[in-house]
């Protein structure tokens, strides 16, 4: 793959470090030049001086022919900039943007990027995995599809406790994959039942997540 | 009609001040206080203090209700993206943004975005002057297709 990462901070050095360890073709666009000059040094001359919401600059990085660009800068407003004109003006293949305000992610969609990272959701659903909750804690969505994985905690209400997977009315687009039991993980079977204080993680689509809470948390 | 205007700049207050001075709503956003100190004496409308490029920020000033919104920050990427989600998340019906970067212009142009340069306005106005053979643009506003 030809990925042009564009900011060349802590998140930017990383990626763009990471992919060519894979054995990707990375330009990382940086706008400081004394940052590129720091970066040139350590990863060699995959780094180019310029702000990457410009269409000439992105052009000089190859947008054309990138398959990926990842705008990774520490603001939202650039990381969109920068990903819609990658997009519009050189059809690159997919856009991705980070973004520190998880607001951003839908309103991001709506407006053509491809995918969005928020490190606050990821730290978010870290910390939600801590607190026991009576609902489903999202694990990770992918976007493309709809679907997500999530973890429900078994507890006092449930209607499921002591019950077979099979006997569950589980909603549409959902199943049980992995049950998490006293730290052990188990890939459950139809006839397995599902037990007081079980971790349950699941997978299902966005529409059927308040269904299957119901079905798991006994809503 | 309801306005709000993100950047309480030279431009952004001039513009908020002859709108209520017209009898206009409006309600004038930027990131710190004393940039009010620009606006007229007598403007009648509504100062925020916030970054109107969250969303939160524009629902709270009332994006729901208006009838246009105005991106004059000094940044292109911030005014391009709140006037984004004013246009297409919120279905603003009159929105227009400063963008500088000319090029910039161009590719939000594509994406239905009604901007102003001074860059190409500027350059014209001088044009005009020095050479007014020379090439340029008719006018510096590019509306959506």
């Amino acid at each position: 793959m030809f990925v042009i990462v564009a900011g060349g901070g802590k998140v930017g050095f990383y990626l763009g470090k990471e992919l060519a360890e894979q054995g990707h073709e990375v330009v990382i666009i940086e706008q400081e030049s004394r940052r590129a000059a720091e970066i040139e040094s350590e990863l060699g001359s995959l780094v180019m001086v310029g702000d990457a919401a410009e269409a000439t600059v992105l052009r000089e990085a190859g947008a054309e022919r990138a398959d990926l660009v990842a705008a990774v800068t520490g603001d939202d407003e650039d990381n969109l900039v920068i990903c819609q004109v990658a997009k519009v003006r050189f059809h690159s293949g997919r856009t991705i943007a980070r973004i520190n305000n998880p607001k951003n992610a839908e309103i991001f969609q709506r407006l053509g990027i491809d995918d969005t990272v928020s490190a606050t959701d990821v730290v978010l659903s870290v910390i939600e995995q801590e607190i026991p909750r009576q609902h489903l804690v999202p694990l990770l969505r992918l976007r493309n599809t709809d679907v997500e994985i999530v973890e429900a905690v078994i507890r006092e209400g449930s209607a499921v406790a002591g019950h077979r997977i099979r006997d569950i009315a589980l909603p549409s687009s959902s199943n049980i994959a992995v049950i998490i039991r006293d730290g052990t993980p188990i890939f459950p079977k139809a006839d397995d039942p599902i037990l007081f204080g079980d971790h349950v993680i699941a997978f299902t689509t966005r529409e059927n997540e308040a269904r299957l809470r119901s079905a798991l948390l006994g809503d | 009609m309801n306005i709000i205007i993100m950047g309480c700049g030279r431009v952004g207050a001039r513009v908020a001040s002859q709108l209520s001075q017209a009898g206009h709503d409006v309600t004038i956003i930027d990131l710190v206080e004393r940039a009010f100190r620009r606006l007229d004496p007598e403007f009648k409308g509504a100062t925020m203090v916030g970054n109107a490029i969250d969303v939160d920020v524009l629902r709270r000033a009332g994006i729901e209700r208006a009838d246009a919104f105005a991106a004059i920050t000094q940044g292109d990427n911030r005014n391009v993206m709140a006037s984004q989600i004013a246009q297409h998340i919120f279905g603003v019906p009159k929105v227009v943004t400063r963008i500088y970067d000319p090029l910039r212009q161009e590719t939000f142009e594509l994406l239905g975005v009604q901007s102003i340069s001074p860059t190409v306005i500027g350059a014209d106005a001088f044009l005009a002057i020095l050479d007014p053979t020379a090439e340029g643009q008719p006018s510096g506003s590019k509306e959506s297709a």
